[in-house]
């Protein structure tokens, strides 16, 4: 969008305001996100505890609830305990947002001749983990400048949980990076263009396997249940937000349901299929680039469409299984990560490779062809260029 | 000589022009040293800890600065061979992080301080 | 201004104005925690540097190895040993002043180091604005495997990358064992 607008005007402005509007409608996903997830949070416990959620702000369905919870969060008293360190104290509600907040950052939206992301990486697959581990540093601030045990408690355990499962979320995330060659999302999202068995997910029984143990990684990394010990309402009075109130508490729930939204949408880019759909309706009524660029665009937003459902899907089931299992203790979790999920990651690691060395062409129906041509070109060798030798380059001054 | 050095020292907040080694090797010797005081003059074990973390940033950057194409005409850059040390950098670091904060840890657990002064029973 | 601003330099400025203040504020700070915070600002901010110097894949590795794993790991540690918050460790005020003498002519040294080499001032405007941006990420994955595809005639990197293997095994293991739980003496204090 900055190169389109450089046009029309200067390049600090055009950046500028290519940026302002990335970073508007991003913010926009979260909180308005945020709103919708609590609401079908209550909505969905309700029903599977045989009772209906919400049902007087709003109309039937309690639309406005949470903007009606929202607004009572507003005008909360802002506490902050007498022992409390006050500079960290006040931040971490902040770092746990932009942690969430920048793994949204290079998530790609739709197609690849003008993909909405806000920055297209190269190594965007690397960049959405790395950034999501950071999450936890938020948790641990807020725990420690609490001053009072039952945070820190819940921050340590928090801590340790997220760390341990980064690694088997890393080797999960690494398989469909082998399937497709690059760690560009938008490259990875275009390898499953077409029909649906395209998707990752049925490329090979170990992606398949992988998927699942990827879900269940990415649910113990945002701390949702049957993981969520560090808010374990039940134990902790709340874990490591205790002593948070008002805004700055909806901020870490922002935060949460920010980056359930993040893994979700990361799941479906790299396993469902991304922005395309089980059936490739954008191909078949014709709204490509190849006819006209604003049919091309009106195709990108049914593809925007389709991600965001398929994340909220995750989301969904994400929550279906917080209310149905019960919590696992913090040696039940660590068990989990290093007895179960590592192994069963790493095996399939291995089988992936196999397979992917024995059927490069995939087995059930053809992978496109493009997705073989488009690896990076490599330089010719550099013949032009003789290697400078160190007599010429002392000679020169340069070393 | 050195007349004209100061010059150059001055002339480099020019902002119209790209930075260049030199600027990186700036920013990394301010960490270096930053490191190094921290490794001299804290009494804590952690402190000493990151007093070793910042070294080894300072030195992750000029071996970035010496192997971009961005910051020096392309025949004298390392190349990837820059980007490589310093990835082996980052992994060495981490490794010895660990190991240092084990040591750290057996230390509190049998003198329950962590204050590195008390560390002098081999003294004398 | 004559010539309009070269956005790459003032995000330079930018970032390592961060990096520097903040390492300044690890030294000079007593809260371990606090200084624990600021080493992570820091060095988040030289992953930007390295990602502005055209190393993208070495920049992601920071921030996922070093700023969330090695500093988590500091973290913790910090969190395990700092039972009594209040006990203040500072230096004394002229050990202080000697360490700050001799860093600050290390730093002279190294400063009028970095800007007596011509060759290092930088590329002319112009010829940095032709550069093409390269990835580095396949390159480096091919380098690690042994094979150069950037510069052909140099080694590839495949023992280095099986001794580093390796070594982690080693510290992994070696690490696990001396950080054990076990039984704590009497409270003998030295």
């Amino acid at each position: 969008m900055a190169e389109f607008l450089t046009q029309y005007i200067p390049a600090w402005l055009a950046y500028s305001a290519a940026a302002l509007v990335h970073i508007v409608l991003l913010i926009n996903l979260i909180a308005v996100g945020a709103l919708f997830f609590i609401w079908l949070e209550r909505k969905v416990a309700g029903r599977i505890q045989d009772r209906l959620g919400p049902t007087r702000v709003g109309g039937k369905f309690g639309w406005l609830q949470t903007l009606a919870d929202g607004l009572k969060l507003i005008t909360k008293e802002d506490l902050m305990p007498e022992g409390a360190d006050e500079f960290l104290f006040k931040i971490a509600p902040y770092v746990s947002f932009c942690a969430s907040f920048a793994a949204l950052m290079a998530l790609p939206f739709s197609d690849s001749d003008m993909p909405f992301v806000a920055q297209h990486l190269n190594v965007g697959v690397f960049f959405i983990i790395a950034v999501l581990g950071l999450e936890v540093f938020g948790v641990i601030l807020a725990g420690y400048s609490s001053a009072s045990k039952w945070s820190l408690f819940g921050a340590m355990r928090e801590a340790a949980q997220v760390v341990s499962y980064e690694v088997p979320l890393g080797m999960c995330a690494v398989v469909p990076v082998l399937i497709a060659g690059s760690m560009d999302l938008v490259y990875i999202g275009d390898c499953q263009a077409g029909p649906v068995w395209n998707w990752f997910i049925f490329h090979d029984p170990f992606t398949f396997l992988v998927f699942w143990v990827y879900f269940t990684c990415a649910t113990a990394s945002v701390n949702r249940a049957p993981f969520d010990l560090a808010e374990a309402e039940s134990e902790l009075v709340a874990g490591f937000h205790t002593e948070y109130s008002g805004l700055r508490w909806s901020f870490f729930f922002m935060a949460e349901y920010g980056s359930m939204l993040a893994v979700s949408l990361l799941a479906s880019i790299l396993f469902l299929g991304g922005w395309h759909g089980p059936i490739p309706v954008a191909n078949w009524l014709g709204l490509t680039f190849d006819n006209r660029p604003l049919l091309g665009y009106l195709g990108n937003v049914l593809g925007c469409v389709n991600i965001l459902a398929k994340g909220v899907i995750g989301v969904t089931v994400m929550m279906w299984v917080r209310w149905t299992l019960p919590r696992l203790r913090i040696d039940q979790v660590i068990t989990t990560c290093l007895k179960y999920c590592v192994p069963i990651a790493a095996v399939c690691f291995l089988g992936a490779t196999w397979w992917q060395f024995m059927w490069p062409n995939g087995l059930l129906l053809e992978t496109p062809v493009a997705v073989y041509e488009l690896r990076e070109n490599w330089p010719e060798a550099p013949a032009a260029n003789p290697p400078a030798t160190v007599a010429a380059n002392l000679q020169r001054g340069a070393i | 000589m050195n007349v004209l050095i100061l010059a150059n020292l001055f002339d480099r907040f020019d902002l119209t022009q790209p930075v260049g080694v030199s600027h990186y090797l700036i920013v990394g010797a301010v960490l270096f040293v930053c490191g190094a005081l921290c490794m001299a003059t804290k009494r804590n074990a952690l402190g000493i800890l990151m007093g070793i973390e910042l070294v080894l940033n300072g030195a992750n950057l000029n071996f970035i600065a010496f192997g971009s194409p961005y910051l020096r005409s392309d025949a004298n850059t390392l190349g990837l061979d820059g980007q490589l040390m310093s990835l082996f950098v980052i992994v060495l670091a981490a490794a010895e992080a660990a190991v240092a904060l084990a040591i750290a840890l057996n230390f509190y657990n049998s003198f329950s301080t962590i204050d590195v002064d008390r560390a002098d029973q081999l003294q004398g | 201004m004559a010539e309009a601003i070269y956005w790459p330099t003032v995000f330079f400025w930018l970032f390592a104005v961060i990096a520097c203040a903040f390492a300044v504020a690890v030294v000079l700070c007593a809260n371990i925690v606090r200084m624990a915070f600021y080493l992570v600002l820091s060095l988040a901010a030289t992953a930007a540097l390295f990602f502005l110097a055209g190393a993208d894949f070495v920049g992601a590795m920071q921030l996922l190895i070093y700023v969330g794993g090695t500093l988590v790991l500091l973290i913790f540690g910090v969190m395990l040993t700092s039972q009594d918050r209040f006990v203040s460790m500072k230096t004394s005020r002229e050990e202080m002043s000697i360490a700050i003498l001799v860093g600050a002519c290390l730093l002279a040294v190294l400063v009028w180091a970095a800007v007596s080499v011509p060759d290092w001032n930088g590329l002319g405007r112009a010829a940095a604005e032709a550069l093409p941006l390269e990835p580095t990420a396949a390159p480096i994955g091919m380098g690690l495997l042994g094979a150069r595809v950037d510069a052909p005639d140099r080694s590839g990197y495949l023992l280095i990358f099986e001794i580093i293997s390796v070594h982690l095994l080693v510290v992994l293991l070696g690490a696990a064992y001396l950080a054990r739980a076990q039984q704590k003496r009497s409270s003998a204090v030295g």
